[in-house]
């Protein structure tokens, strides 16, 4: 029987997409997800592929996570690929934290502070065991509202206990406009770990923790809430409200004994992140303050604090998509190594016998 | 509870503890590896106090659970309501009625008794570890009481800032030999873990690493000769019952600069005030 080559790529590729809208569907006798599901009962998955994804949605969010079958580097792909082809009208204000509309705010550096600590929606305190009576619960709804508070370190501030946080007056950058570049900026660094991947982050804040380039932090403050957003048209000359987002901010105060230049004071260490994400917005103030070891005239000896290993290897996206390209066809590549190999081994080969013969 | 064993571990993880937890009394200081457990309760959160304190606890006992001093701490109430839920043991807020005490950060100001044990919560048991992250060198430095480091770090220290500048988790030498971490203490609880009557034991549940200080075993803060140790205090009384001797916290009561010292011993500080004691907040509050 003659050979024929593999071909019929096209009729593969359709297969494999019906097959993946089934699996997708799962079993038909099962009710189907609606979007407003998802957005309401798996806020933390769609609060994830908004903040990795970059892109403040939640309805659009929600539809990625569908769409992904719940793979949220899926999700935050879908969402990055549709922003990127959204116009730009406009630049919004610097989001104002200390005007949240706080739904949770704790400190673990006072045991108690103007405003109070407010726990919130948080799974802290829970105990991990499994709750085989949940379906049945009924939701609570709370519709208390709370006064603005001050931020823990403009507290600290007042003392001049800690760093001051630059005026904020120059032109932030933005990675989906320009490349990454180095030295980059303070600016530039925290987009990155923004968008992130919540999983890099976690293991690179947690190996300053445990002495691979230690940072001392201490969670200054975290609070999490509705922000509003504001453009200033530059037609209007007033800041008009687009909308409320949900942010989480963390602010690490970070013990620091100075340099030649600079006296003993705390310093900072930056997470924002949108929706309830406080694992990720801890998890990137801890790697913000490790970047910042060669501003502050600390040894850089860890991964955390090496800014191009960590800014070139944050990115989820550009990261699965590098690995997992590893599935693609490399058949030429393959066959000139596979040459490669078997010319050196004969190469081995016909060098060792001349030398046996003259034993 | 329903479904679980008393205090939650099973009896054969419990035994395990407890031959780590004998391995560990007899050598004073040293890091025993265990099998830690996962447990309902994130890492980080005291996994480790709370699996020794499951492997300790009997019917009998009256336990208390305390995070930076205090009872009312949420940490504190979740674990304390962690045992009575699933070991039904009696729980207290007062030091001397307590058997157990599972602790995060503080040891009681009250000097603690033969008949009592308290239980450490440990995030970082190595307490090399930020001069040489890799545990196969700490290990072997500690087989070999080799801890120049340690005292190049302190040595550093005094050279560039005149002062030891470790304010908490400030490293110890146990019976003469280990050097170890006393867990995230202040400086200012060090001297309490000095010969103190009560067996203190350490559990690292993230790290899997329990140790332990016998009754009346020596524990010197590490010093030099002409740099004595110096716990800190802040310079003030407490503000709610006088103490002048008490580990304080520090409470932001405004956002103009405003501070009220008081009693980081929550306890300490309530028995005090029901002995009679006031501070200049209660003196205050009687004037108006």
């Amino acid at each position: 029987m003659a050979y024929v080559a593999v071909k019929g790529g096209e009729q593969a590729i359709d297969n494999a997409h019906a097959w993946l809208a089934e699996e997708r569907r799962g079993d038909r006798t099962v009710p189907e997800l609606s979007l407003a599901q998802i957005e309401q009962q798996l806020g933390r998955s769609v609060d994830r592929a908004m903040g990795e994804g970059s892109l403040y949605d939640r309805e659009l969010a929600a539809l990625a996570v569908k769409q992904a079958q719940g793979d949220l580097i899926e999700a935050a792909f879908l969402l990055r690929a549709y922003r990127t082809t959204l116009p730009r009208f406009a630049h919004s204000l610097p989001i104002e934290t200390s005007e949240m509309r706080i739904k949770r705010r704790i400190s673990a550096v006072f045991k108690d502070l103007p405003g109070g600590q407010i726990l919130g929606p948080t799974y802290d305190y829970t105990h991990r065991l499994l709750d085989f009576d949940m379906p049945q619960h009924e939701a609570l709804t709370s519709d208390e509202t709370l006064t603005a508070m001050p931020r823990v370190p403009d507290i600290l501030g007042h003392e001049g206990l800690i760093e001051p946080d630059g005026d904020g007056a120059s032109e932030p950058g933005d990675l989906t406009r320009q490349p990454l570049s180095f030295p980059a900026s303070r600016d530039m660094r925290l987009q990155a770990l923004a968008r992130g991947d919540e999983g890099f982050l976690l293991a690179l804040g947690y190996s300053t923790q445990r002495g691979y380039g230690g940072t001392h932090p201490f969670a200054g403050e975290i609070r999490m809430g509705e922000v509003s957003v504001e453009v200033e048209p530059p037609e209007l000359g007033f800041a008009i409200d687009i909308g409320d987002i949900v942010v989480t901010e963390c602010q690490m105060v970070n013990q620091f004994k100075g340099s030649k230049t600079t006296p003993p004071q705390f310093t900072r260490g930056y997470g924002l992140v949108f929706g309830f994400s406080e694992r990720k917005a801890m998890a990137m103030a801890l790697v913000d303050r490790a970047l910042r070891a060669e501003e502050l005239g600390e040894e850089v000896t860890a991964p955390a604090q090496n800014v191009e290993f960590v800014l070139y290897h944050s990115d989820n996206i550009e990261a699965t998509g590098f690995v997992e390209h590893l599935k693609l066809p490399h058949y030429v590549d393959f066959q000139s190594e596979l040459q490669n190999v078997r010319r050196l081994q004969r190469e081995v080969v016909r060098t060792a016998e001349p030398a046996e013969a003259a034993e | 509870m329903k479904g679980y064993n008393f205090a939650y571990l099973d009896e054969q993880t419990k035994r395990m503890i407890r031959r780590a937890l004998l391995k560990a009394v007899a050598i004073p200081g040293h890091q025993v590896p265990f099998g830690s457990r996962e447990m309902p309760l994130p890492y980080g959160w005291g996994t480790g106090g709370i699996q020794v304190t499951a492997s300790v606890l009997g019917a009998e006992d009256v336990l208390k659970v305390i995070d930076q001093g205090a009872d009312d701490t949420t940490n504190a109430v979740s674990i304390r309501r962690f045992f009575a839920r699933t070991a039904g043991v009696r729980t207290t807020t007062h030091t001397a009625d307590a058997t157990v005490i599972q602790t995060r950060h503080r040891i009681p100001e009250q000097t603690l008794r033969d008949d009592q044990i308290i239980v450490y919560q440990v995030p970082q048991p190595e307490p090399l570890f930020r001069l040489e992250p890799s545990r196969i060198e700490t290990r072997r430095m500690h087989a070999l009481a080799d801890y120049g480091l340690m005292h190049v770090k302190l040595y550093e220290d005094i050279a560039r800032f005149g002062q030891i500048s470790i304010s908490y988790d400030y490293p110890v030498m146990v019976n003469h030999r280990h050097l170890m971490s006393p867990s995230p203490i202040p400086a200012f609880d060090n001297p309490k873990l000095h010969r103190m009557p009560a067996l203190q034991l350490f559990g690292a549940g993230r790290e899997k690493r329990i140790y332990a200080i016998p009754p009346w075993t020596e524990v010197r803060s590490l010093d030099f000769d002409d740099h004595p140790f110096r716990p800190i205090r802040a310079p003030h009384p407490c503000g709610l019952c006088g103490a002048t001797d008490s580990y304080l916290d520090e409470v932001v009561i405004d956002d103009r600069g405003g501070r009220l010292f008081v009693c980081s011993d929550t306890d300490h500080c309530a028995e005090r005030r029901a002995a009679g004691h006031v501070g200049s907040e209660g003196l205050k509050e009687a004037a108006e």
